[in-house]
């Protein structure tokens, strides 16, 4: 029954949809997370130790993260796979038909956008994660004790570190816009997979995951942006 | 007015086929474009050369027999209109349109701008009709049934089957025409009995057909010549997702 209902051309969209949406509050909690070090380095270290200090709840938080990412993209390259296959000779000319299509170039590229996203994670994984001071990487450089307790991450300083680099700088904001294409799209589209819209709010929705979608992705470019313009 | 037309030609199934470019030197803007077609056959056929072979039949946007790609558009630029009923009006002296056939898999062509629909034949023959027994014509008479619901089953009854949602969608699915049938039947008395079994037969036949997954593009809505809504895919959905957690 489990297989029927995700290996049929429903489910697959069930999948996708389920799982995007849980990445979308990944994201926006990530993001809302990342503007603590406004709050000053303190803040966004002990915020970053209070996290990993959570034990077995946060690796369960992190398997569940994982599992999610696998089931999307696995079945995003499916459905990439199936279209190829379903048409396999293109149009000499196409275009869209415009309104009520909600064909745009963020629909159309969620493969790309989505291809390009996941090779930024592992690269973000690598540089911040399992960066300096981070598991299997201790250094005591990137250590910091407050108020004479118990040296804790120097997350901020790593931070700091990468994003005065423009490469860094950049690169992340350049991948942040490509998330912003990959919501515009995809917040919308999960709906309409779990059959939750009605054409009374469709085009709410649509708004609403556009605005969501931006909103996260403007939310992630504070603090590369303050860090490398040395604004804190 | 003189119109230039690019027209994918194709001998057979097995042929490759190709692009050829022909003018209609004194098209009538009255004409419709299917007739537009008729117009060039007859030069063709003059020119002992073969006719360009389309599909059509009422020529009144009722039958879903005629559908082209014009322009890159399924049915052309025209919403909620088969192509026989786009007119030339809409088109200036000159102007240059290219013509295809739908594209997928699923619809191998047959000749020139026909393809061969019968995947959607066999998607409504896994499950798209009422086999109990319901009564008689004065019977469904008798069953009330609200305006509303009776309205809403109507808008997905209309789908004319003509294929213009798969030849739009950029993964050559058949999620709207499938979902027209099952949220039609969904809706009446009549078509609770086999409600369930029939939403997983015609999705399982759907995919065994080759057509590609639904994207939400909403690009099939955009072109069906009879306005047929994407919230009949998200209904769809529901009914699989039910039928399939009840088996």
């Amino acid at each position: 029954m489990l297989k029927k209902l995700f290996g049929s051309p429903v489910g697959k969209k069930l999948v996708t949809g389920i799982t995007g949406l849980g990445l979308v509050g990944f994201v926006l909690l990530h993001m809302v997370g990342n503007l603590a070090l406004f709050s000053g380095d303190q803040a966004y270290n002990e915020y970053s130790e209070f996290l990993t200090g959570m034990g077995p709840l946060f690796y369960l938080v992190e398997a569940g993260l994982l599992a999610f990412f696998v089931f999307h993209i696995v079945t995003g390259i499916k459905i990439a796979i199936g279209k190829r296959r379903a048409r396999p000779v293109g149009y000499d000319r196409y275009q869209s038909a415009g309104a009520p299509s909600r064909q745009t170039a963020a629909s159309r590229s969620m493969i790309v956008t989505g291809m390009i996203l996941l090779v930024f994670t592992v690269f973000h994984l690598i540089s911040f994660k399992f960066g300096p001071g981070g598991p299997g990487n201790d250094d005591v450089a990137y250590l910091v004790a407050y108020d004479g307790g118990e040296p804790i991450r120097n997350m901020a300083l790593l931070v700091r570190e990468r994003f005065a680099s423009p490469l860094y700088a950049f690169g992340y904001t350049a991948v942040m816009l490509l998330l912003i294409l990959h919501l515009r799209h995809g917040v919308w589209s999960a709906l309409q997979s779990l059959g939750a819209m009605k054409p009374s709010i469709s085009g709410l929705v649509y708004t609403v995951g556009g605005l969501l979608g931006a909103g996260t992705g403007i939310g992630f470019l504070f603090v590369p942006m303050a860090l490398y313009f040395n604004l804190i | 007015m003189q119109i230039k037309l690019k027209v994918w030609r194709q001998k057979g199934p097995r042929d490759t086929g190709r692009f050829e470019e022909y003018v209609v030197p004194d098209a009538n803007p009255h004409m419709s474009f299917l007739e537009l077609l008729d117009v060039l056959n007859e030069q063709l056929i003059m020119e002992g050369k073969d006719p360009v072979e389309f599909d059509h039949d009422c020529r009144e946007g009722i039958c879903g027999s005629c559908g082209v790609v014009v322009d890159g558009v399924a049915h052309g630029p025209q919403q909620r209109t088969a192509c026989c009923q786009l007119h030339m009006r809409h088109y200036k002296d000159g102007d240059s349109i290219v013509v295809e056939p739908w594209r997928a898999s699923a619809f191998p062509i047959i000749r020139d701008l026909v393809v061969d629909r019968s995947a959607f034949d066999r998607i409504i023959g896994a499950g798209g009709y009422v086999s109990v027994s319901t009564g008689a014509a004065p019977d469904a008479n008798a069953i009330p049934i609200p305006k509303v619901v009776v309205d809403e089953a109507f808008d997905y009854a209309a789908c004319i089957g003509c294929g213009a949602c798969v030849a739009a969608c950029p993964n050559a699915s058949a999620s709207l025409f499938t979902a027209a049938k099952i949220s039609h039947l969904a809706l009446l008395p009549q078509g609770q009995a086999e409600r369930a079994q029939r939403v997983v037969n015609m999705v399982d036949q759907m995919e065994a057909e080759g057509f590609g997954d639904c994207s939400n593009h909403a690009e099939c809505e955009a072109v069906c010549p009879k306005g047929i809504s994407i919230k009949g895919i998200a209904t769809m959905r529901r009914e699989y997702i039910k039928a399939t957690l009840s088996q």
